[in-house]
Parts: C-alpha cells; sequence; structure tokens
C-alpha cells in the first residue's frame, strides 16, 4: 500500500487546499493588476452612467425652469394647457396670451401632413425592397434612402422655401386660373414644410418597416405561395400582416421624429401661431418657436426666454410618450418570433 | 456503480510512470442555474500521462473539463460546489485568481480559434499578457516546434493565422497554450472538426507533450481514446434518474483496462458499441 | 369556389386579373421607391443651378459681411471643425467606454437595464433638448456663477459678471460656467450623437465572436485585457464607421446650437475653447433668412453645397472603412 500513498492527492502535504496561500503568486504585481481591472472596470461603469446624468439633466433643466415659467403671476397651467392663443410679446401681458395650442396645433399638423407623404410610400418603398426587389437595385436604392436621410435639416429647409413654395404657388395660380377658386397660399405656409419633411423621414420609414418584413420567416412565405398566392398577395396578405407591429412601431418612430424636427419648420413654416386647419397658411410649430427666441437676442430671466422651456417640457413629453409606445410595441413584436 | 479511485492494476501501471496527482477533484457538483449537471465527480489526473474522457454527448464531459480552469466562470450560471485541488490547492478557493489558474492550466477549444492576426502575434498574446520577459522571437519558436508546426509556417510568421489549413490552425492554437508554459493542458475534442490526417499528427504531437505536460483530452471518439490515451474516465448519466440527465462518473481506469475489462457493465456497453 | 367552378372557364379569368393587378401593384411599388430618388435629383440640382456660380475662394476666405459678393463662411468653417473635433473627442471614449461596459462587464440586473432604456430613450429626443439642456448645465451652469448666487455667496468666489468664474488648472485656463463657448456646443453635440454612437458600438463588439474570447482567456487574460487586446481591435472598423456617420449627423445640426448661443455673425477665428463661434448650418440659416436673393437663394445655396461636399467625404469614408476592414467571421 505504500504505492497508494504516493498516488494520493498531495494536498496531505499542506495544512488545508483551501488555504490558497500555496501555490498561487499573491504578491504585489498581483495585488496591482487587480486594483488596475477594479479601477478600469468603475471607469467604463461611470461612463454608462453618463446617460443616466443625461436623462437627469435634460428633466432638470426643462422641467426646473418650466417650474420657473409657471410660478410667474402672467402664467398659469390651465390656460397654458387650453389656451389657443399664444402671443408671449403681447401687451397687457395677461395668462391668456399663453396658451400653447397654436403651437401644438402646428406641429401636429405638420407632422400629420409629412406623415401622410412619408408613411404609404415608404411603406411601399420598403414592400418593394424586401420581397421584389433584385439585389442590384437594392445596391443602388439603398445608398440612395441612406443619402435621403443623411441631408441636413437646414438643406431640406432651403428646398422647401425656395423650390417647393414656389411650385405650390404656380400650381395654385393655375388651379385658381382654371377653377376659378381663390386659393391662397402663404410665403410661409405648412404644406411646404411638410412636404420635405416626409421626403425627409421617407428613409426611416422605409428601413423600419424592411426590417420588420425581413424577420418575417420565409417559411411563412413559401406556405402561402404553395398555395398558390401571387407576389402581391403574399407581399400584402402575408409579410405585411405579419410585420405590423414593427412597420406601426417605425411609424410612430417617425411621426415622432417629425414632431421634433425643428429647421425646417423654422425656414419654411412661418413664424404665427395660430390654430388652424389650413395647411397653406403660415402657422409655427413648437420647435419653430423655441429657435425664433433664441435666434434672437432676448435677455436672460425674460419671460419670453423662460417660456422656451416650457414649451420644450411639453415637446419632450410629447416624444417621449410616443418614443415609449414605439419600443413597447416594438418589444411585444420581438416576442412573437422568439 | 461508481469508481472513484483507480484499482490495483491502475496503480501499479501508474506507479511506474508518474510521480504523483496533479489535479483532483473531491466532490464536484456542478449546476446550470437549478439545474445539476454533474454530480460527485472525484477522480485525480496524474502528471504526464494523457487522461481521456468519454462518454455519450450531452453527459458532462465539457463541462467538467472546463471545471479544471475556471472557464465555467465566464457562464453566469453555472455554480460549481467541491473542490478542485491543483498542486494540492483548491483553485476554486476565495481569494484564488481563476487569471493565474488558467496561466498554468491551458486549454485547446473544439474549433480552432485562432486570433485575427498573424501567426507570430498569435502565440506572443499568451506571454505578452502575461508580462513575460526575454526573447519573444525564442518564445515563439519554442513553442511553434512543439507543436510540431514550425517548419510549416517559419517563413510565414507575419502571415494571418486564419490563413492556415483547419489542422495548421489547431496546432496553432496547441502552440499559443503552450507559449506561456503552463503545467496541464486540456483538450476539449480538439481533433473533432479536423479531418483523419490532420487529426494523426495531432494525436502524435500529444504523445510527445506528455513528457512535459500533464494532458486531459474529451473525446467522442472511443478509438482515439484507446489510442492515445493512458487512463480513461467514463463519464455518463445517471441510470437511477435518467430524465434528470444528470452526469456521474460510471468509471475511471487505465485505458488498457477501461476498453479490454471494464467493471461497470455500463461502460462495457458503451466501450463496445452498444450505445452511445 | 367549388373544384368544380375552378374547373371552368371562370378560372383563366380570375389568374387573368390578378395577374394584372399584379403588375399594376408592381408599378405603384416602383414609383414610389422613386419618389425618394426623384426629389434627391431635384433638391441637388436646383441647389447647384442656384449656388454653383457663387461657389468661389471668397465663400472660404472671407467671413460674413453686408456685402453679398464680400460674405463668405470663414467662421463658420472653422467653428464646424472645432466643434465636430471637440465632439469626436469627448464621444469617442465615453460612447466606446459606455458599449465596452455594457456588452462585457454589465451583469444582467436592474441597473443595467434601465441604463439600456435611457440610452434608447435618448436617442429618440429631438434636438432642441439638447440645446436647451447645454443652455442650462453647460452655458449658464444653472446659474450657480451668478454674482448674486447663493454658491458665489457662500463660497465668496471671484466672478466676472459676463464670463464666469476663472481659475486655472495645471497652466490652462478654466471657466465656470462655459458660456456659449466652442466647449459648450462640443460637450452638447456630443451627449446629442452619444446614443448612436453607444448603439453602434455595441453592435461592432456583439459581432466579435465569443470563440476569440474564450481562446484569451483560457490563456489567462484579465477581463480588459480581452477587451483591450482582442475585442476592441477587432472591432474598431465598425466603431470607427458609426462614429463617422454621427459626427457626419452632428455636422449637419443648427438647432441645439442656436438654442445654446451660437451667434451668426462673428466676424474672427476662434483661439480658444473659450470662444464664441458659429457653424456652417447655422450661417447657411442665417443666409436663408435674409431678404436679399443673393444670400437668400444663392449664397445659402453655394454654403450648402460646401456642406453637402464635405457630408458626403465623411460619409464615403465611413463606407470605405465598412468594407475594406469588415470582417467576415
Amino acid at each position: 500500500m505504500a504505492g497508494l500513498s504516493r498516488l494520493l492527492p498531495a494536498s496531505r502535504a499542506v495544512s488545508s487546499p483551501d488555504d490558497q496561500k500555496g501555490i498561487f503568486s499573491r504578491g504585489l504585481s498581483w495585488r496591482l493588476r487587480r486594483i488596475r481591472e477594479q479601477i478600469i472596470k468603475a471607469s467604463l461603469f461611470l461612463c454608462g452612467l453618463v446617460s443616466v446624468l443625461t436623462t437627469i439633466g435634460i428633466i432638470v433643466s426643462l422641467f426646473g425652469e418650466a417650474i420657473g415659467f409657471f410660478l410667474r403671476p402672467e402664467v398659469d397651467l390651465y390656460h397654458f394647457l387650453t389656451g389657443t392663443m399664444w402671443r408671449p410679446l403681447g401687451r397687457p401681458v395677461s395668462p391668456d396670451n399663453f396658451g400653447i395650442l397654436p403651437l401644438v396645433n402646428g406641429t401636429v399638423m405638420v407632422a400629420a401632413l409629412s406623415g401622410m407623404i412619408a408613411l404609404p410610400i415608404g411603406l411601399l418603398t420598403a414592400i418593394f425592397l424586401s420581397e421584389y426587389a433584385p439585389e442590384g437595385m437594392r445596391r443602388v436604392l439603398k445608398p440612395v434612402l441612406e443619402i435621403l436621410a443623411g441631408v441636413p435639416s437646414v438643406v431640406y429647409g432651403y428646398f422647401a422655401i425656395s423650390f417647393i413654395t414656389p411650385q405650390l404657388r404656380t400650381l395654385a395660380d393655375w388651379v385658381n386660373s382654371v377653377a376659378g377658386t381663390a386659393i391662397r397660399v402663404d410665403f410661409f405656409n405648412a404644406l411646404s414644410a411638410s412636404i420635405v419633411m416626409g421626403v425627409m423621414i421617407l428613409p426611416l420609414v422605409s428601413s423600419i418597416s424592411e426590417d420588420a418584413m425581413r424577420s418575417v420567416p420565409q417559411a411563412l412565405r413559401e406556405g402561402a405561395y404553395a398555395l398558390g398566392a401571387t407576389k402581391l398577395e403574399v407581399a400584402l396578405r402575408v409579410v405585411v400582416p405579419a410585420a405590423l407591429s414593427g412597420i406601426l412601431a417605425g411609424f410612430i418612430l417617425a411621426f415622432s421624429r417629425a414632431v421634433g424636427e425643428t429647421m425646417i419648420v423654422a425656414i419654411a413654416a412661418g413664424s404665427t401661431p395660430r390654430v388652424t386647419l389650413n395647411p397653406l397658411s403660415s402657422i409655427q410649430t413648437m420647435t419653430g418657436f423655441i429657435v425664433q427666441v433664441s435666434f434672437g437676442d432676448t435677455p436672460m430671466g425674460s419671460i419670453n426666454s423662460q417660456s422656451i422651456y416650457a414649451v420644450g417640457a411639453t415637446l419632450f413629453i410629447m416624444t417621449f410618450i410616443m418614443n415609449v409606445i414605439s419600443n413597447y410595441i416594438m418589444r411585444r413584436f420581438r416576442e412573437v418570433y422568439e | 456503480m461508481v469508481t472513484s479511485t483507480p484499482n490495483a492494476t491502475t496503480i501499479e501501471a501508474a506507479q511506474n510512470t508518474t510521480d504523483g496527482v496533479v489535479l483532483s477533484t473531491q466532490g464536484l457538483n456542478v449546476y446550470y442555474g437549478d439545474k445539476l449537471a454533474l454530480r460527485d465527480i472525484s477522480m485525480d489526473i496524474y502528471r504526464n500521462q494523457i487522461t481521456a474522457i468519454i462518454g455519450p454527448s450531452g453527459c458532462g464531459k465539457s463541462t467538467l473539463i472546463r471545471c479544471y480552469n475556471r472557464m465555467n466562470d465566464l457562464i453566469p450560471s453555472a455554480r460549481v460546489e467541491g473542490r478542485v485541488l491543483f498542486e494540492g490547492t483548491n483553485i476554486y478557493a476565495p481569494g484564488v485568481d481563476a487569471v493565474e489558474v488558467r496561466r498554468r492550466i491551458g486549454m485547446v477549444f473544439q474549433k480552432p480559434n485562432p486570433f485575427p492576426k498573424s501567426i507570430y502575434d498569435n502565440v506572443a498574446f499568451g506571454p505578452r499578457i502575461n508580462g513575460f520577459k526575454g526573447n519573444m522571437d525564442d518564445i515563439v519558436e519554442n513553442a511553434l516546434r512543439q507543436a510540431a508546426l514550425w517548419d510549416e509556417v517559419k517563413d510565414q510568421l507575419h502571415e494571418s493565422g486564419l490563413a492556415l489549413s483547419g489542422g495548421q490552425q489547431q496546432r496553432l492554437c496547441i502552440a499559443r497554450a503552450l507559449a506561456v508554459e503552463p503545467e496541464v493542458i486540456l483538450m476539449d475534442e480538439p481533433a473533432s472538426a479536423l479531418d483523419p490526417i490532420a487529426t494523426l499528427k495531432i494525436e502524435e504531437l500529444m504523445q510527445e507533450l506528455k513528457q512535459r505536460y500533464s494532458i486531459v483530452i474529451v473525446t467522442h471518439n472511443m478509438q482515439q481514446a484507446a489510442r492515445v490515451s493512458d487512463m480513461t474516465a467514463f463519464i455518463s448519466i445517471d441510470r437511477e434518474n435518467p430524465d434528470a440527465r444528470i452526469g456521474v462518473l460510471v468509471e475511471y481506469g487505465t485505458t488498457q483496462q477501461i476498453f479490454t475489462n471494464p467493471i461497470n457493465k455500463e461502460t462495457e456497453d458503451y466501450v463496445s458499441g452498444r450505445f452511445g | 369556389m367549388t373544384g368544380q367552378q375552378l374547373v371552368n372557364g371562370n378560372f383563366e379569368r380570375f389568374l387573368r386579373r390578378k395577374r394584372l393587378m399584379g403588375r399594376i401593384f408592381h408599378v405603384i411599388l416602383l414609383i414610389s421607391t422613386l419618389v425618394g430618388l426623384v426629389m434627391l435629383a431635384v433638391l441637388i440640382v436646383d441647389i447647384a443651378i442656384e449656388g454653383g456660380a457663387w461657389l468661389t475662394p471668397t465663400l472660404f476666405t472671407n467671413y460674413h459681411s453686408r456685402r453679398p459678393e464680400q460674405a463668405g463662411m470663414k467662421s463658420g468653417i472653422a467653428g464646424s471643425l472645432i466643434v465636430l473635433s471637440l465632439t469626436a473627442l469627448f464621444s469617442f471614449p465615453l460612447g466606446v467606454g459606455a458599449a465596452v461596459y455594457l456588452e462585457e462587464y454589465a451583469p444582467k440586473n436592474r441597473l443595467t437595464e434601465f441604463i439600456n432604456i435611457n440610452i434608447s430613450n435618448l436617442g429618440g429626443v429631438p434636438s432642441v433638448v439638447y440645446g436647451m439642456l447645454g443652455l442650462t448645465v453647460f452655458s449658464r451652469g444653472f446659474g450657480l456663477f451668478k454674482p448674486n448666487s447663493w454658491l458665489v455667496q457662500a463660497l465668496n468666489l471671484p466672478v466676472d459678471p459676463r464670463n464666469g468664474y476663472i481659475f486655472s488648472v495645471l497652466g490652462l485656463e478654466m471657466r465656470l460656467p462655459f458660456g456659449n463657448s466652442l466647449l459648450t456646443g462640443g460637450l452638447a453635440m456630443t451627449l446629442l450623437i452619444l446614443p448612436t454612437v453607444i448603439m453602434a458600438s455595441r453592435e461592432a463588439i456583439r459581432a466579435v465572436p465569443n470563440s476569440i474570447r474564450e481562446a484569451a482567456f483560457g490563456l489567462g487574460a484579465t477581463p480588459w485585457q480581452v477587451v483591450s487586446r482582442q475585442v476592441l481591435p477587432a472591432a474598431l472598423p465598425g466603431i470607427l464607421t458609426g462614429m463617422i456617420l454621427a459626427l457626419s449627423r452632428a455636422m449637419g445640426e443648427a438647432a441645439p446650437l442656436i438654442i445654446l448661443g451660437a451667434f451668426t455673425y462673428v466676424p474672427f477665428l476662434p483661439r480658444t475653447i473659450w470662444d464664441q463661434f458659429t457653424v456652417m448650418p447655422i450661417q447657411i440659416y442665417n443666409w436663408i433668412t435674409l431678404p436679399q436673393p443673393e444670400y437668400r437663394v444663392h449664397l445659402s445655396a453655394a454654403g450648402i453645397l460646401v456642406l453637402l461636399v464635405v457630408l458626403l467625404g465623411m460619409n464615403a469614408l465611413a463606407v470605405y472603412l465598412r468594407n475594406r476592414f469588415e470582417k467576415r467571421w
């Protein structure tokens, strides 16, 4: 049995196997390395925390100043939310001058009109790219869409006011001469801005819808084809319904983008806040107002400059809710296929 | 029946060639979350021997070998109970640095995974991160020679490791592991992704390497285990509770004994190909 | 339809109608897809026509002037370049650092999930909000450094009403708050593009196969060694591509910078990060709003051309990087 003892675990030789002073180094370099790893991990964590700090910063700065705005005697929250007149420089100063509905009206009208352009065209483009287009065409079209998405909004604003608006006016004149109507296109109007904004958010709608459609398993399509369905039927009756929640999430996201867009409306939509359904008239959006005030030279702390925070807070709440809804829909969509 | 210590013939065989136990598990249990994957594994790995771990797939062979160098730490749901002793010290004791363990117990994986760098940089990576001093060229050449790859690549050390054939890539991974001068080399089905000729080269290499290192190899190829190893451990599913799929050590002994004269009926069925 | 009905000639007609509808639909799809293409073409042609003649060296060598023939974008170009550099400088470490943390280190707990949600929400926040954030926090410092604020009174800080609290760190001048300076602009733009940079970096890091990490760990590498020596080098092309695309978006932004106080008339080149500034998009916007057609129609178009060329260059670089260095695993 002597041989057996030679073969038994060498643990007998050391006091206890859990006493790790045995054979693994615990020297200075090991300790230094441990500390270095901890410091690195902590620094990286702080980088991750920046996003949380940013959110806190946004909330504090927006709502902090907005509260300051509402604490002013000349303003009250009820009139702010329900008033139909936005005239911050109006005299005499009264809560009636600070109703946000005109700005909301302008924002929603422009966004909705641009959506009416971008959503159908974007969806059709996505269907084409996902279900119909040959590889060569995709390779050309996708970069084009990416370029469209990358054009700065000032450029779109320029296009709106220097090209679209004159065309609209010419069109209106022609219609008037032919049909005897008296349509008037203001120099600044919501429609021009909406048209170019639609083109700007078109790629967003298209790419999200396309992603949603591409994730539909091929097996679904094949099942439909095997039953004798045509390409049109497969696309419209199988793929799009299957991808519907992703497409819907994309719509909401694009609408949210349109709501937050600034330069196009600042250039082309006008600076006359009013509650109206006429897209050919001059209006003002929330973002347009914010830029208008900042562009001028309003003194710090004045009611005008503080009002942009209240408007900004409203804008933030609107886009935040839309993004949350969109994310929720996207997450529910993901579960369906996993 | 679980045999955890070798029987008489084994001791005799081992006595002739070894001077001790380099790795030892004691009552090792491994859980993935709540699910028990391996139960009560106790076995010794002998120095300068090739120990093969065989058994049907999905029984925990890879899980076991990954316990030896604490690679299961990388899986968040994995939990290890019991002890794994390396040269008498429990590598799972609190305060033991897994990084240090892995330098001394190296691993070669099933699918060759060279880094997307040059051959030279692949081999030099291990020494560099461990702060090896000395002539790196010598270290690289030495490792590549030991892995029987030097002659084939000595003129293309700065080409990408990914440009090599499958068998060469795996030998590169072996050289990479050797460059940090480990004491044990763990191999998780090292030849399963390779063609027969490359496989043969790896097996010849293992025979040379065992003179300097202790080798543990997981393989689903029984003939390979019979050709190459000195000791064989047979891991299979606990027969008393087959639905739970818990891996247990069924039998462990010299390769000769396991393949010609197994004690356990299940072992005999497996090595004679009646199941698995 | 029963089998009988299908066998009769009706099915032929049914099929033909389906095929017709299919072809019409195909045409509709083609037209829709081309709408985007056509609009882009019209846009480019319009700008080229209106601005081409005004694309002269003056555009680059002169500041804005009351005389259109002498007006240029020099301060805007300089400002854009500096703001972009600052943005790149800040967003690269912060963005890649956050991505590395979330992909390689972060445990699966509520805090990590919260950070994830935060980043994805921040991506959808309108750019004006970032401008207002920059204005309140960086430019004005919450008003904490005004001469009569509680902080200044309590600590008895020597504040200059216009420039704030000035002190020096390692021989460099520091100011609090940052005012409407290049630094503020860079910081605000950093926060604006940070969610994009983080998301692009995460994808690039995720694309690195796990076998590489396993091999590195197996050799005794620490987590940071695995990241810095294997994962990041392999993910770098993807990270850089994402960053360049994010930066090109930042270059075209005007609204946030207007809000935090970038001026339109800046007749000098900035020398320190504390100087006031303007950027190309703002100068273009300013020209668009001026009544004279030389500014409103022509100079702005010329400025747009310059801006588009720069953006095209950046995007081309990103695409080149992506194609040349993308690793096929």
